[in-house]
């Protein structure tokens, strides 16, 4: 098994007639069972021809009815891309990823809040990962979004990070180990996006083939810290723990009052200790996650 | 992207919330002559820089004469004006603002910024304005009063209301403080900014609520949608090598160590930093060449480190994915000859084509220490530049 997603997966792309989504569509085609997973495009421009032998639609709701797809990747430029999410919530998906990266704060904010606006009316739930994400993949089955795959080894260990660049780090450390990955997932930079650490921490806690997480975080933002107290109490499996930024200027991209609501609670320092204190194997070294992991099983 | 004051005002009364008469001016004639437009007895000389703390660095003057406006004008204007936001250095004074005197009765704190636990607009308030709120929201966050704002409802009359009471506006001037809330969330809202602070807003005599000062950041995701705001940057007051950075679409921040490090992606660049410093040094920047890099980009990276003389050594490390090892290899090498690098450089690489990468450093000739994990690669610079 793995979480979010695995070779039973039906996708669509959004945006996949752009550079950015062809480039992307095309890798992750190559990779495992991507030639039968990505079923379905959507440009109403394009509507009835196809790319890569995947047919476009004009409409995510009409590329789901004809497909099944219950998944959806968004490469749709910053303007339009919460739109391009919206639409997927519309069409009642499982699961919307969006890799775009440079979406305005108030467009996700607007959407964040219609999102729960349609669950609180007893609509369909769909879950979001990104934005500014690199996405994710369920190694040797179904790879969404622009990691690189060839680093990723099936396995039973799960990643989460913000950062993409770290959680190929991470990843690579594993594989070179010998411990494969049962899912490795990309939450984004972006201060307003969908799934959080604790999300995915849940799931890897409910997956049966996953034994341990390697879980890093940055900087900023209450989200490393809430997982933490959820997995003091729940999580059943060891945890390995990184945050970067412990040379971060402090105040440079955070305004005035923007650390007043969290408090001192942003730094890596604070969260590090958090971590710690709800049962996280923590490392200021980054280099040995997979290491430090390894010594846990 | 930051504003000046006299920029923030502008915006708050377009949207129209009340603000002192004010009139921008770059010399000390224009400022005289400002005075005498505006009339009156009492002006306030202000000079206008980015950082806050203006008034404690003697950057806000009350002047009681138009001599006096002279004195102070002359005073303030191209003065290094040294706070706790500018650094030891200080930031030069390049632009004032002359407004009318106002007639303060009492001093309050208004802010609205994201919240991205509650992925709401928070805006708060409160009776202790015209001083530092972290300080306040430190010693007595019971007098910080807080609502989250569904930005599809906005900002209700019930919020507003609790915001009003919450920070103890006079009783009379109560409807107005309302007012102002709902305006300065709308302008908040619609200029896409990330943090609207004014501090303080006044109740007068007469019962008038005003801004007294303003301070604004804006999303930059959303800049492509706000020409206004973008003819509002000022570049004097960055930092020029950042701006430079930005050029080439390269995140750069420069810090104090001296190890220059060149990496792909954010979070893999704080890594590299926490690394370095773990191994008994210092960054000497933060910078992410991003997914994309060509040769031409991480040429202009070099050049832009380099500038820094503290740099004693440099550290690069790439997570080669979409981006290919061969590809930053061969754009380290020609960078490394055309700015000829003399000081110690050692390249991590992993990822796509990592062999071929490695094969081009080895060939260059060049003086370039190969490591396999970023601890080795932080021991072997820090080793290099002591």
């Amino acid at each position: 098994m793995s979480i979010f997603i695995n070779k039973n997966t039906r996708i669509i792309t959004q945006g996949i007639t752009g550079k950015t989504g062809q480039f992307h569509t095309e890798k992750c085609q190559e990779y495992a069972n991507g030639k039968e997973c990505f079923v379905a495009g959507v440009n109403p421009k394009k509507a009835g021809e196809s790319i890569f032998n995947i047919p476009i639609y004009a409409s995510v709701k009409e590329a789901a009815a004809e497909t099944g797809a219950t998944v959806s990747v968004i490469y749709v430029p910053p303007p339009g891309a919460a739109a391009a999410i919206w639409e997927a919530v519309e069409a009642d998906l499982d699961l919307a990823i969006c890799i775009t990266e440079g979406i305005p704060v108030r467009d996700m904010l607007i959407l964040r809040n219609k999102m729960k606006e349609k669950e609180a009316k007893g609509g369909k739930k769909t879950l979001l990962l990104g934005p500014n994400c690199p996405g994710l993949i369920t190694p040797d089955e179904v790879k969404i979004g622009i990691m690189p795959g060839h680093i990723h080894r099936k396995g039973r260990i799960g990643v989460v990070s913000r950062s993409g660049t770290l959680t190929y780090e991470a990843v690579g450390q594993l594989t070179e180990i010998g411990l494969g990955q049962s899912s490795a997932v990309g939450i984004g930079g972006d201060p307003i996006n969908g799934l959080k650490h604790i999300d995915v921490m849940k799931a890897f806690n409910d997956d049966p083939d996953t034994d341990a997480v390697i879980m890093i975080g940055e900087i900023g933002g209450p989200d490393e810290a809430e997982a933490a107290m959820w997995c003091k109490d729940n999580m059943k499996k060891p945890i390995v723990g990184f945050i970067a930024g412990v040379t971060a200027p402090a105040g440079k991209r955070m305004g005035h009052a923007g650390a007043l609501i969290s408090g001192g609670a942003d730094t890596a320092d604070a969260k590090l200790e958090i971590m710690e204190a709800c049962g996280f194997t923590v490392t200021r070294n980054p280099s040995e996650m997979a290491k430090l992991l390894k010594a846990l099983l | 992207m930051k504003i000046h004051e006299y920029q923030g005002k502008q915006l708050l009364k377009k949207f129209g919330v009340t603000v002192p008469r004010g009139i921008h001016c770059t010399t000390v004639d224009d400022a005289v002559k400002a005075a005498e437009t505006l009339g009156g007895k009492v002006w306030v000389v202000k000079a206008q820089i980015h950082a806050g703390g203006r008034g404690k660095g003697g950057g806000v003057k009350v002047a009681t004469s138009l001599e006096k406006v002279r004195e102070y004008a002359s005073q303030i204007l191209g003065m290094q004006l040294i706070t706790h936001q500018t650094g030891p250095e200080g930031q030069k004074v390049r632009h004032l603002l002359i407004e009318e005197g106002a007639d303060i009765q009492h001093e309050y704190y208004v802010a609205a910024l994201t919240d991205r636990a509650t992925q709401s607009v928070a805006m708060m308030a409160s009776y202790e304005g015209g001083m530092d709120i972290e300080e306040v929201a430190h010693k007595t966050p019971e007098k910080i009063v807080k609502v989250f704002i569904n930005p599809l409802l906005g900002l209700t009359d019930a919020q507003a209301l609790e915001l009003a009471k919450g920070m103890g506006m006079l009783e009379s001037s109560i409807p107005q403080c309302i007012d102002t809330l709902k305006k300065l969330y709308t302008c908040y809202m619609e200029t896409d900014a990330s943090l609207a602070e004014i501090n303080p807003l006044i109740h007068e005599g007469d019962g008038t609520v005003k801004a007294i000062d303003a301070k604004f950041n804006f999303d930059s995701n959303a800049l492509y949608r706000q020409e206004e705001i973008v003819a509002m940057r000022d570049l004097d007051e960055e930092d020029a090598d950042e701006i430079e950075a930005s050029k080439f679409d390269l995140a750069y921040i420069s810090l104090d160590g001296n190890i220059g490090c060149l990496v792909n992606g954010a979070g893999l660049a704080m890594a590299t930093m926490d690394t370095i410093k773990l191994f008994g040094a210092e960054p000497a920047n933060f910078l992410d060449v991003g997914g994309g890099a060509t040769t031409e980009k991480v040429t202009e990276a070099f050049k832009i480190m380099l500038k820094n003389t503290k740099v004693k050594g440099i550290l690069v490390n790439i997570f080669g994915g979409i981006m290919k090892c061969d590809t930053i290899a061969a754009g380290v090498v020609a960078a490394a000859k055309e700015t000829r690098l003399s000081v110690p450089l050692v390249v991590r690489m992993k990822g796509t084509n990592e062999d071929l990468g490695k094969q081009i450093l080895k060939d260059s000739g060049l003086p370039i220490i190969s490591a396999d994990s970023m601890a080795e690669a932080a021991t072997k610079i820090v080793a290099a530049v002591k």
